[in-house]
């Protein structure tokens, strides 16, 4: 894959200490996402890793701004080409997504509507945003599932989803995010539902599309070997902010945050001795201590000290590469 | 036989041989079960062929359709007037009130010497009617408020349902009795309106509680994420899915519209127009003969029964099919 060199191009999306808490009517505020910040460039694939609950669908979702009206409050700014999404009225949002910025998620079997043609679908968006007549978007509605490789895709228009495999319907929303052209595609764990060798094709496709539209691509998932494949930098997340941060080869080389050390540690190998058992992150996000005054993953790492317990470690490191840690492994830099 | 088959291959068209036959057959029935691979095949396509071969279905599509048809055709298939009184010089009200069946009068006749065939013929014509129209009503009223509280939600969800709530609380048949004996001159106007009235909160609450689902689902976040205005949202993703348990929930209301008319009408709210015969209507001016002619009350009983039991049948097998989980 090509490769592009960071911090050179102005990004795309600039978020900057993005605040995500949850509250609800007489109860404890939740702070899910807890000062994130990232920035995607041009063409780039930025991957948000980390176990479930650890806020990365809600990033996506507010940065998006789908988080239901009620009951959160989000901070922070996320700068799309100049303007903050954070603040836009929710009908100028509206206009961005799907045109801007478009959206894949977990599951295409639920993600697709089950009364309406496939064709209908995808042509509903170019209508919306690009003002087409439905007899005008048909034939691109074609030619967008032909190019996300869904054969015979004249056939395929009049089909409902339940006609259609797992691996199609996940191209036919591909087909769906793509069809207005966006600069930017959050892909929401577009792999997990789908067999090992249907992943394999879907993330051969992002890549694909990547490299050819310039997209940008923002990858949400809890795979390391999604991210291996297909990212150029990598952002690990733990309770809700970014523990570490690092170009993949980098990443994967030398990984300095204890977290990242048993997530990579966690992933079966091949090579392993047969009968060797799998290696967990012990504990669970529930045994997570508050930010504020200690270290989150503190009762769960493996290389706790006890300034762990009582100190909120800083970032170590700049914009392209760094850590959140009192301890890392091979040291202090 | 292959050899012979083969052998003659160039021949004119000729009778397929059995084993050609054969293979048809075996290959219709290969693929008799995978309407779902055709394209084009909706959901309600496919309840549909799942529909075609239940007999429960049939059954219930079998007594409606002959309702309705006779509904229908009732004012030219009756054999006499329901308002005339050709039996009226045998009414002797002391040894004789109900006079029985004879030739030209199989079931007999009523009190006043009228047909009692006839009158339940085109009777079928106000019951159906008033089943019909008071579910229509009641469809119509509560997809307005379902829909506008399912979407809106907010305080627009809460003022509709707290007010279908309290409609609720309320047991049906008597909220209908209640509303229509506020009329001032009852007629089947009254019975559709107040059993339509009852109708709304079911459907309401059933539609709000359906839409709330699609609200949260998968397929209307993704279209929200593509930019989907609300209004397209609404009707194009969230009401379309939601639907199906309220046409189900239709199908079954009709037996409950029909029933809850008889009752209506036993209890004299209905139309008090006897030159205009209804089931309920009947069946209320039979109870003052039920014990020297407990028939004049079990023919309207029976049909009312019947004609119920047809549509719950279909509403129910409507409901099975249209069921993801339920499916074979």
């Amino acid at each position: 894959m090509t490769h592009h060199p960071m911090g050179s191009a102005e990004p795309l999306l600039a978020v900057r200490d993005l605040r995500v808490t949850f509250q609800r009517h007489g109860e404890k505020a939740f702070r899910a996402v807890d000062g994130v910040s990232f920035d995607v460039r041009p063409g780039q694939t930025v991957g948000l890793v980390g176990e479930s609950g650890c806020g990365k669908s809600v990033t996506s979702l507010a940065i998006m701004g789908l988080l239901p009206k009620r009951g959160n409050r989000v901070e922070g700014t996320a700068i799309f080409d100049g303007e903050d999404l954070l603040s836009l009225s929710p009908s100028a949002m509206r206009d961005r997504r799907g045109a801007d910025i478009a959206m894949i998620f977990q599951d295409p079997l639920s993600s697709l509507n089950p009364v309406v043609t496939i064709g209908r679908q995808v042509t509903e968006v170019m209508e919306r945003h690009q003002g087409l007549s439905r007899k005008d978007a048909t034939p691109k509605a074609a030619e967008l599932l032909e190019r996300v490789g869904i054969p015979d895709p004249r056939a395929r228009l009049i089909n409902y989803p339940h006609q259609l495999s797992g691996g199609m319907r996940q191209r036919a929303l591909i087909a769906m995010a793509l069809a207005c052209n966006p600069r930017l595609l959050i892909a929401d764990e577009p792999t997990t539902a789908l067999d090992v060798t249907i992943q394999a094709q879907i993330l051969a496709l992002l890549k694909e599309l990547v490299v050819d539209t310039g997209t940008a691509l923002v990858m949400i998932t809890h795979d390391l070997g999604v991210v291996a494949g297909l990212c150029d930098e990598v952002n690990v997340l733990y309770g809700g902010k970014i523990v570490e941060r690092g170009g993949r080869h980098g990443l994967f080389q030398r990984p300095r945050h204890p977290y990242t050390v048993g997530l990579l540690n966690s992933i079966p190998r091949l090579d392993a001795p047969r009968g060797e058992k799998l290696s967990p992150v012990p504990g669970s996000v529930a045994d997570n201590l508050p930010w504020d005054s200690a270290c989150a993953f503190a009762p769960r790492c493996p290389n706790v000290l006890d300034v762990c317990t009582q100190e909120q470690p800083g970032w170590d490191g700049d914009q392209v590469v760094g850590y959140r840690c009192f301890n890392p492994m091979g040291g202090p830099r | 036989m292959t050899d012979r088959a083969s052998g003659t291959t160039d021949e004119s068209p000729r009778r397929p041989s059995y084993g050609q036959r054969r293979r048809a057959r075996i290959d219709a029935l290969a693929t008799a079960g995978t309407v779902d691979d055709q394209p084009g095949v909706s959901l309600i396509r496919s309840a549909w062929l799942r529909l075609r071969r239940n007999p429960v279905f049939l059954i219930g599509l079998a007594i409606t359709v002959v309702f309705v048809v006779l509904a229908l055709v009732s004012p030219w298939l009756a054999p006499w007037d329901p308002t005339a009184r050709p039996l009226l010089d045998q009414v002797r009200p002391q040894s004789n009130p109900v006079p029985g069946p004879e030739p030209g009068h199989p079931l007999g006749a009523d009190d006043r010497g009228r047909d009692l065939l006839s009158r339940l013929l085109v009777g079928s014509r106000q019951t159906l009617i008033v089943g019909v129209f008071a579910t229509l009503f009641g469809l119509l009223g509560g997809l307005v408020l379902g829909t506008l509280a399912g979407a809106m939600g907010g305080w627009v969800d809460s003022l509709v349902m707290r007010v279908v709530d309290v409609m609720l609380s309320i047991p049906s048949l008597l909220l209908a009795f209640t509303i229509a004996s506020l009329a001032r001159s009852p007629s089947q106007w009254t019975l559709i309106v107040a059993i339509a009235v009852v109708q709304v909160p079911i459907f309401a609450r059933l539609l709000r509680g359906s839409m709330l689902a699609q609200r949260s689902s998968d397929h209307v976040l993704a279209a929200r994420s593509l930019g989907v205005k609300p209004r397209a949202i609404v009707f194009r993703h969230m009401l379309p899915n939601a639907l199906g348990p309220v046409i189900v929930q239709a199908t079954l209301s009709l037996a409950v519209a029909i029933i809850d008319a008889a009752a209506l009408s036993f209890l004299g709210l209905g139309n008090p127009d006897q030159r205009q015969p209804e089931w309920g209507q009947m069946l209320g001016l039979a109870q003052r003969y039920i014990s020297e002619a407990p028939h004049l009350a079990f023919y309207p009983a029976g049909c009312i029964i019947v004609v119920a039991l047809g549509f719950t049948l279909m509403g129910e097998s409507l409901r099975e099919a249209l069921d993801p989980k339920s499916r074979r």
